[in-house]
């Protein structure tokens, strides 16, 4: 036995993961790259990683509030781990208008990424998940943490015991759920990482009725709804029924530049219940109260800042900054003849390369131009073929990649 | 979650508070019950936190997602603050957003299939977490089945007979210890870390209060030979800094550390945090290295002594009532003794007739019956108040 060789064994769903998580590793190949060609100026469109300064209404109100803690009257200690009361109220006003959600249905956590863990510990081992393919990796490697899948298939790509939901271009991105079998939780993330493509209100009521005929919860990612410039839903609530099936998750990080700050919020309606009847409020509650300590009362702060009238105006022009940047992508990738999708509703554009693995893209794109994308394989087996390209840099950046592809391919 | 019993137990303290309140709208309630901290953060630390909040506005100074595990500098500065010569490097530390957040990280990272065994009583996270992830049995006659819980009362000197536990994968110690404030010597965690070695355990060491001490108890567990190969640290800046609600703390995950098959037990780790986690607040990273600067290290110290001090008056207050106390000289908290007595009855009484908040002790576990919990984090004239009615109702 190794010095520090314990007799614990490794838990059995860590060993079913087949790599590390998905940006982490595009973290490393990208400064492995660098390290190689110490001169090339390497762009990153990979990692949807914000670029551009919050607003100053925004981080005023964070550094005065800082600056108070070290008043008497400006200290706080422990906040509730629901979240600041007007953070929450203010939430359910200004993003759930007219949806009948309340205050004490929203819960500030400190970003998606957190809550999605959170929400699998709330249901356990013993769910069957399904989830869109491709996808936001978080959701499937949360449930394989968690002891909702079996092993890893290699013909497949796929783990067993998921239903991947697949969306490409054929289905319009919407999965077609007369094939699929009833799983306990749905994950559907709209505006979707990463095709970019955004649930039409007809489409969620499909979806919507497809919960409540199998009594499924949907966990609906809203995270980049800021990025919808059509009348497609903003939000599951609304679509009618949606409170009795769906759970919401959201985050100030695409939003607001929060990707540092960690800010974002889950929906939790009081008429959501267990088949027990218990309410799934109660259960998620707990699991807040006893894993977490909610978000930084700084980041709070900020957040009810970006929800000011001044704030969100500032805000929506950062997001239009990323908008145009994505657009730049798509029309270089269209100029190109490619197949390009997403980028309209999203700051990212899912580019078509049939007949190509997604990684042997990602590695000519990295080594020919010195940019980093994201292999849509990454996402799940229906992202092969695909590239991710995210609109996340500054614009002088995005030019010049844009330069670059035109230069590439062209 | 079926299981779990009640809520967790300090929101479960701040209903009874509020209940209270409602029922009598002018009492002027002191709250010596939940470890919230009460005084301003220094200068030095809010400063930083309110520069890097405010570069966030500009080109240069803006900064996106952070590295998972925490910003480099935080890191190495954590590492040379706290574990200089002890082997633990800046590589072996996780920044997070606080040891709550951390004991259920791992909680996951070992999965259902371990037992746990716990301090009885101890900080109620670790067994609630053990709960939630399937690691238990059901509730009976105040115990989750398969959870071992060592007792730790006046008789062993609040540290467990080792040879009386059977084994189990992870032992969660913390100490300086919440809520009965007693150190573990040196010879203590000695015997714990041997233990350890021969049984194939992981400890869970919190050292969350390891600045409180004041005698040459150890502060980590790493000042311990042969920890590195047995145990994991958990701390957190809340109650060093005041960073309750900016919420900040780590985990050392030491590089020799493994599982049974010899897989790394620190990228595991990783990949928790990767996957679960996205980093700490990059402000609130900002105000944790303003911590660990010289004079931040000299403003928190001046702040634990002004809760420390706290601390002595309430235990100078049951001891001259005639109560046994423990704790209190290594740690924010006073454990008093009433013997044969209800702990909720006794925390029901305290806060009916002299409305003070404390916390039961059997909050924290069977072992905590017959006592109560007492914290020092409060403005210096709300706990010479609180005295002057302990004194008033206890005479």
């Amino acid at each position: 036995m190794g010095i520090g060789q314990r007799k614990v064994t490794r838990n059995v769903n860590m060993e079913k993961l087949r790599n590390g998580f998905l940006f982490p590793e595009i973290n490393t190949r990208q400064m492995a790259h660098m390290v190689k060609y110490p001169s090339a100026a390497v762009i990153s469109l990979g990692v949807g990683d914000t670029t551009e300064p919050i607003p100053s209404v925004v981080t005023k109100a964070m550094a005065e509030y800082a600056l108070a803690l070290s008043t008497h009257e400006g200290y706080r200690g422990y906040g509730a781990e629901q979240g600041d009361k007007r953070l929450r109220e203010t939430i359910a006003e200004k993003m759930y208008a007219n949806m009948g959600i309340n205050g004490s249905e929203v819960f500030i956590s400190d970003g998606a990424q957190c809550d999605i863990a959170r929400l699998q510990m709330l249901f356990g081992s013993n769910m069957t998940i399904a989830a869109q393919d491709p996808t936001f990796p978080g959701y499937v490697d949360m449930g394989i943490i968690m002891g909702q899948t079996g092993e890893y298939d290699d013909k497949s790509n796929k783990y067993k015991g998921i239903e991947y939901l697949r969306c490409e271009p054929r289905n319009n991105f919407f999965p077609d759920f007369s094939k699929v079998p009833r799983t306990d939780i749905i994950f559907f993330c709209s505006p979707n990482n990463p095709t970019g493509q955004a649930a039409s209100r007809e489409q969620l009521k499909e979806l919507v009725e497809v919960a409540k005929l199998n009594g499924s919860i949907i966990v609906y990612d809203s995270a980049y709804s800021s990025y919808i410039c059509d009348d497609s839903p903003r939000s599951i609530y609304e679509i009618p029924g949606a409170k009795e099936v769906a759970i919401e998750i959201s985050s100030f990080s695409k939003f607001a530049g929060f990707t540092g700050v960690r800010l974002g919020w889950a929906v939790v309606p009081a008429e959501l219940s267990y088949s027990s009847g218990f309410p799934v409020l109660r259960d998620f509650d707990r699991i807040v109260c006893t894993s977490f300590n909610g978000a930084s009362s700084i980041s709070q702060i900020g957040g009810l800042a970006c929800l000011s009238d001044e704030g969100y105006k500032a805000i929506k022009d950062v997001i239009g900054v990323y908008k145009e940047n994505v657009k730049i992508i798509v029309d270089t990738f269209t100029s190109l003849g490619k197949e390009v999708y997403g980028g309209v509703n999203s700051p990212y554009a899912w580019v078509h390369f049939p007949g190509r693995k997604s990684w042997d893209v990602f590695n000519e794109i990295l080594e020919e131009t010195h940019i980093i994308t994201v292999p849509g394989c990454g996402f799940g087996p229906g992202g092969e073929g695909f590239i991710r390209v995210g609109g996340f840099n500054r614009r002088e950046c995005i030019l010049e990649a844009s330069r670059r592809f035109r230069s590439y391919f062209g | 979650m079926g299981k779990l019993q009640a809520g967790y137990l300090f929101p479960e303290i701040a209903r009874r508070r509020a209940a209270h309140l409602s029922k009598n709208p002018d009492a002027q309630v002191i709250s010596l019950g939940i470890g919230d901290t009460t005084e301003p953060i220094p200068d030095v630390i809010t400063n930083a936190m309110a520069e890097r909040a405010r570069a966030l506005s500009t080109v240069e100074g803006y900064s996106g997602y952070g590295a998972e595990q925490g910003e480099k500098k935080l890191r190495s500065a954590i590492a040379s603050t706290y574990y200089k010569g002890l082997g633990i490097d800046e590589s072996d530390i996780f920044v997070s957003d606080g040891a709550k957040c951390d004991i259920s990280r791992l909680q996951v990272l070992f999965g259902s299939g371990v037992k746990i065994a716990v301090q009885d009583p101890s900080y109620p996270a670790y067994v609630d977490s053990s709960v939630i992830m399937g690691q238990t049995g059901l509730y009976d006659n105040q115990r989750y089945a398969s959870i071992e819980y060592m007792r730790c009362d006046p008789q062993n000197g609040f540290f467990p007979d080792l040879s009386l536990i059977s084994n189990a994968d992870v032992i969660f110690f913390c100490s300086p210890n919440n809520p009965t404030g007693s150190a573990a010597s040196r010879e203590q965690l000695t015997q714990l870390v041997q233990y350890a070695k021969k049984t194939g355990s992981i400890i869970v060491y919190d050292s969350a209060y390891a600045m409180y001490i004041s005698d040459d108890s150890p502060k980590s567990i790493y000042e311990i030979d042969g920890a590195r190969e047995v145990a994991i640290e958990i701390s957190s800046f809340s109650k060093y800094a005041g960073f309750t609600g900016v919420r900040l703390g780590w985990t050392v995950v030491p590089k020799e550390l493994l599982f049974s098959d010899g897989f790394p037990v620190a990228k595991d780790f990783n990949r928790i945090v990767c996957t679960c986690f996205n980093g700490a607040s990059n402000i609130a990273q900002a105000g944790g290295l303003a911590c660990l600067s010289p004079e931040g290290l000299k403003a928190m110290q001046s702040t634990i002594n002004f809760y420390k001090e706290n601390t002595q008056i309430i235990m100078d207050t049951f001891t001259k009532l005639g109560f046994n106390v423990y704790g209190g000289k290594n740690a924010p908290y006073v454990w008093v003794h009433f013997p044969g007595r209800s702990s909720w009855d006794v925390f029901a009484e305290i806060l009916e007739k002299a409305n003070v908040v404390t916390t039961p002790g059997s909050g924290f576990g069977p072992g905590g019956e017959g006592f109560v919990r007492v914290s020092a984090f409060g403005h210096r004239e709300n706990v010479l108040e609180a005295s002057r009615r302990m004194s008033q109702l206890y005479k």
